[in-house]
């Protein structure tokens, strides 16, 4: 029996381990950078202890605030097209039967391919001069339109681009959990006279909340990571206009050689992300089984 | 869905077809791109004479790492899915096998969804810092721990799905036939949860492959990936469009090939756990 308790714990070491050295002693890392100021000479670390101030420039840094704002805003309006075209559609669609393979091959794609490359594709099709989209307006007589150099568009184009990337994945599981719904419930319903908007509200989203909520967290919690896309088609530009919070980070730590101030910030962001997290799925459960 | 027929009339049909293209065209807009010269490109030209000049340039160019890229994301996807793999299918079969209190369950769970939900860009900066005192910066070991510790989680919820559909009896039976654990681990669950493997592999392959941010700040130009190869001919002062096409393409063969010939397994995987 001695072996079988080695056992136990040598087959769970590794992860935990993993976990340990990964995950907890980088977020102590994080901590213990945070109050400092870190330069590299000759590959050796001088931290120079300064306290609270990084935490203390946080709440003035343009940068860190429309990076908060804008993945705010990006998260929730791309989730939200995303969730209702998907949810649309599998309602449009449901019951196709011919061409399965080949439907289904087409909407699992966008989510195998690296999000680099979505960004590069984005990156021809938006172009001013030569880009396909522009192409198409001209035909029709209408101007083209910079859709990544105006700082009133950058947004809204790069949340097009997330929407085109996830609705059909959106769309997969919604409609994998509306064929699932027994069918009789309908009939049923039918045979009682309910009205097709009656049946949506009473039968088809009560029964799909939970698919609903499995599908709304998974993509937020995505939403808020979104880095590759956006590097490729803006760089968070023009000025702050798609400047999304990893990025934020990533030029603080990175490019800016602030180690201790980025910690500060990614600190901060984990503290964001995680609040908001758990308070829109707070919201989404507490929502579907009320109904 | 009041509509009962047996088959789904003409409209939804075409509803579907249409979304199927708007999914698919910008996928054969680039790979179009990438057999263009770059004159034919910024003239928007659609009638062009198709060309190999990009992917020579990506291939072969002097300037271009492309090969080298590839070469680096294969050995870290590789690698680090088999770890992923090794690791999570262990800690599955421990806590879901071998008895753990339920708080040992609860705590790793718990925490891989926390650390699940927090961007890696937030962990890169100490991952960084950790690595650049101990000299793991700019190493494969570097980026295959990150990639391995960033698929964990998944792989872990996964294999957990597919290891509490191995049934209880057969793993105590041959615990009472006196076997250790790693053969009941080895010739009892891993034939079992092949198709798990399979499902959790392939996903965990791709994700890394794909992986951007983590890459570009534990890389240089020695390691840099695939993802980092493209994003490179996008800085450059003046775009080269059909070579970032062409890179593109490449890119997105072994994920294109997986989900040729593994279909089911990819579905499987994307259903069972990746999202729950």
């Amino acid at each position: 029996m001695k072996s079988d308790t080695f056992w136990r714990y040598a087959t769970l070491a590794p992860a935990v381990i993993l976990f340990v050295l990964l995950t907890i002693l980088p977020l102590f890392n994080l901590a213990a950078l945070s109050f400092h100021n870190v330069e590299w000479i000759n590959r050796e670390a001088v931290w120079e202890w300064v306290g609270l101030r990084n935490y203390a420039k946080l709440p003035n840094d343009t940068l860190f605030n429309a990076g908060i704002l804008n993945t705010i805003l990006f998260a929730v309006v791309a989730v939200a097209f995303q969730m209702v075209l998907g949810f649309w559609l599998a309602l449009m669609t449901t019951r196709v039967t011919r061409l399965r393979v080949f439907y289904r091959t087409v909407f699992i794609l966008p989510i195998l391919v690296p999000g680099i490359v979505i960004g590069a594709i984005w990156k021809l099709m938006y172009s001013y001069d030569f880009g396909i989209i522009n192409q198409v307006i001209l035909w029709f007589g209408g101007n083209p339109v910079d859709w990544l150099g105006n700082p009133d568009l950058a947004l809204m184009s790069v949340i097009i681009v997330d929407v085109w990337h996830w609705t059909p994945f959106c769309f997969l599981l919604m409609l994998a959990s509306l064929e699932s719904l027994p069918q009789d419930i309908f009939e049923a319903a039918e045979i009682d006279g309910a009205r097709r908007w009656q049946v949506l509200r009473y039968i088809i989203l009560p029964l799909m909340m939970p698919a609903i909520i499995v599908t709304f967290i998974f993509r937020m919690i995505l939403a808020f990571k979104v880095f590759d896309e956006i590097y490729l088609l803006t760089g968070g530009g023009p000025g702050t206009s798609t400047e999304v919070i990893s990025f934020t980070i990533y030029r603080r730590f990175f490019t800016e050689d602030q180690s201790g101030y980025g910690s500060a910030m990614s600190l901060a962001t984990i503290a964001v992300i995680a609040t908001m997290i758990i308070l829109a799925s707070r919201f989404a459960t507490r929502k579907g089984p009320e109904q | 869905m009041t509509d009962h027929g047996r088959s789904a009339p003409l409209a939804r049909h075409a509803v579907l077809f249409g979304f199927a293209l708007i999914v698919l065209f910008p996928f054969l807009w680039i790979v179009m791109a990438s057999f263009k010269t770059q004159i034919a490109l910024l003239m928007g030209q659609w009638k062009f004479s198709p060309t190999l000049y990009s992917y020579d340039a990506v291939l072969n160019g002097k300037t271009s790492d492309f090969v080298t890229n590839f070469k680096n994301s294969s050995i870290i996807a590789i690698t680090s899915t088999t770890i992923v793999l090794t690791v999570a299918t262990l800690a599955a079969f421990s806590l879901y096998r071998l008895r753990w209190a339920d708080w040992v369950l609860r705590i790793l769970l718990a925490w891989s969804v926390i650390f699940h939900m927090v961007p890696p860009i937030t962990l890169a900066g100490a991952w960084y810092t950790m690595f650049r005192s101990i000299g793991l910066d700019n190493t494969y070991a570097g980026i295959i721990l990150a990639h391995t510790t960033i698929n964990l989680p998944m792989a872990l919820w996964m294999m957990g799905v597919f290891i509490k559909d191995v049934p209880k009896e057969l793993v105590e039976a041959a615990q009472i036939d006196g076997a250790k654990t790693p053969r009941v681990l080895w010739n009892v669950v891993v034939p079992i949860v092949r198709p798990g493997l399979a499902a959790t592999g392939i996903l965990c392959f791709i994700f890394s492959w794909n992986e951007f941010p983590v890459a570009l700040t534990l890389s240089q130009r020695a390691t840099a990936t695939v993802p980092l190869g493209i994003g490179k001919y996008a800085q450059e002062n003046t775009i080269a469009f059909t070579e970032m096409a062409a890179a593109s393409t490449l890119s997105i063969v072994p994920a294109f090939i997986l989900l040729i010939v593994a279909q089911r397994f990819i579905v499987r995987g994307l259903t069972s756990g990746a999202v729950k």
